[in-house]
């Protein structure tokens, strides 16, 4: 970039020597700040408990094995709670997030002043307070329970879909949108065959994407009471039931890796 | 019959792309509008049909005044115009059938068209559309999957089956080999002359322009320098209306061999 004659040859550097020492500086605090923070942790730690670490993890394992495989015949149940509230909220989550995209998105929104402000503090409002949370508040709401967990992950995933989806709607061509107004087509219509079409391989990504973090994310969800394995799983561990933990988490591996293999043969399919 | 009176267009970055362009185009004419890029052709167009907002000035199509209309006047004033764009802007994902006739949508009711129930007489006429393409049996296939002169001949008939008087064209052929540019070109001003169309068709390529149309109107920093016939187009025309440059080869008559459609 910055060329300068030296001895009648052109010498050329990618930075200017001033760019090039705060580049270094930075580096250098940045580093700076590493090594304070593992100052902090490292005083803040109880050493102490560390030091039989090994044997703890030998102990609880010990005890973890063999999982009481007995135990699986009640464990249908919950799965199956984890499972549709993963699902169900999906879908509601996608059914309020489809709206709220289009609102969002800079080339939909009826109004750039007052309602897309609005689709997007729904979106990082919905975002930023983690499912726990939701469930939580939700529990003392409606009751523990299935539908505590079900409207929680719906909730929290309206952000996520309509800001990915939002974004999907604000990369279409706009030529093949103008094609389809120029045929005196209405509003709606326009949505219908201009935009519609150009987000779908969007939507059905995210729909399945979201699917696959729900079924993570409620399976924790009873922990607080919401419903689902996460209640088994909170159960046993208050009794210290180990095999019936190591049990649990098995089957939590299974069902999250059945999702995100379905969620990987959809999204190929798409694509 | 229509009457560009004046039309202006200043976009909000301030660049006037069109300044006070007065002009007639009477029923079943075909005009080429030539000029360099920026020159303001795609504006002049999309001004007609209202994707552009003119400033000022006013376009009149059969007496209705296109740039007083609200949006439901509108919608029925851009049925009765087709317009054809360079990057064909088909809906890529839709079949070509759905591209045909999403031509119709303004005729159809919304629940109609969501469902794909369009009249008998909407799908008869797309058939013969795409029959007379020469893509009847490439009803079915995505439209991502034609060749561009394919696409280009979609894009046609879903121009055609609006029944429009008058076809808006955007740079058909500049996205096309030399071959299919000429084909595409006959292609229209067939369709024009068959149905009694007028046309005003945006282009680059002034041999072609000169080859099929019968009129030509040169457009430069959004004024109109030329408006005349094709054989008037003298290499000092071409100066004043593109700049300084050899024009003897672009103005040579080129022959038009009888290629299939």
């Amino acid at each position: 970039m910055p060329m300068k004659e030296q001895n009648g040859l052109k010498v050329w550097q990618l930075r200017t020597p001033r760019s090039q020492l705060i580049r270094w500086g930075a580096w250098l605090l940045g580093l700076a700040v590493f090594i304070f923070s593992w100052q902090e942790i490292s005083d803040n730690t109880l050493w102490f408990m560390m030091d039989n670490v090994g044997e703890v993890v030998a102990d609880i394992a010990t005890r973890a094995t063999p999982p009481r495989w007995s135990f699986i015949t009640e464990l249908g149940r919950p799965i199956w709670d984890t499972l549709a509230i993963a699902t169900l909220g999906t879908i509601l989550a996608l059914i309020m997030a489809v709206p709220v995209a289009f609102l969002a998105a800079r080339n939909t929104t009826p109004s750039k002043l007052f309602v897309r402000p609005i689709a997007l503090l729904v979106i990082v409002s919905t975002r930023s307070v983690n499912s726990l949370i939701w469930a939580l508040l939700l529990v003392s709401i409606v009751g523990p329970g299935v539908l505590a967990g079900l409207i929680a992950i719906s909730i929290r995933s309206i952000g996520f879909c309509a800001k990915l989806l939002y974004e999907a709607i604000e990369e279409i061509n706009v030529v093949q949108v103008e094609a389809i107004k120029a045929t005196g087509a209405s509003p709606m219509q326009v949505m219908v065959y201009g935009i519609v079409p150009q987000i779908m391989p969007a939507f059905a990504g995210i729909a399945v994407f979201r699917w696959d973090i729900n079924i993570r994310e409620s399976t924790v969800l009873g922990l607080v009471g919401a419903g689902g394995i996460g209640l088994a799983l909170q159960s046993s561990l208050n009794v210290l039931a180990w095999p019936k933990v190591s049990l649990i988490l098995l089957v939590i591996l299974v069902a999250v890796v059945i999702g995100e293999w379905v969620s990987a043969k959809v999204r190929g399919a798409i694509i | 019959m229509l009457e560009l009176q004046g039309l202006t267009k200043i976009y909000n970055t301030g660049d006037k792309a069109l300044s006070d362009v007065t002009l007639t185009i009477p029923d079943g004419q075909v005009v080429a509008l030539i000029g360099p890029s920026g020159a303001g052709k795609s504006t002049l167009i999309r001004c007609i049909n209202r994707l552009v907002q003119p400033t000022s000035g006013s376009a009149t199509i059969d007496d209705v005044n296109i740039t007083a209309l609200g949006s439901t006047g509108l919608r029925r004033a851009r049925r009765k115009m087709g317009m054809i764009f360079q990057e064909y802007a088909l809906v890529e994902r839709l079949t070509v059938m759905e591209n045909v006739l999403s031509g119709r949508l303004g005729y159809v009711g919304f629940w109609r068209s969501l469902f794909r129930k369009f009249p008998q007489s909407d799908v008869d006429e797309a058939y013969r559309l795409l029959d007379r393409v020469g893509l009847l049996e490439m009803a079915d296939k995505r439209a991502d999957e034609l060749s561009g002169g394919q696409r280009q001949r979609v894009g046609i008939c879903r121009a055609l089956i609006q029944n429009p008087s008058l076809l808006l064209v955007d740079e058909p052929t500049a996205s096309l080999d030399p071959k299919t540019s000429r084909q595409i070109m006959r292609l229209i001003v067939e369709l024009c002359s068959e149905r009694g169309l007028a046309a005003i068709i945006n282009i680059h390529d002034v041999a072609l322009a000169q080859m099929y149309v019968q009129r030509v109107i040169g457009l430069k920093l959004g004024t109109v320098v030329f408006d005349g016939l094709p054989t008037a187009l003298t290499p000092e025309v071409l100066t004043d209306i593109y700049g300084e440059e050899d024009w003897e080869a672009t103005i040579e008559t080129v022959d038009d061999e009888d290629d299939e459609i």
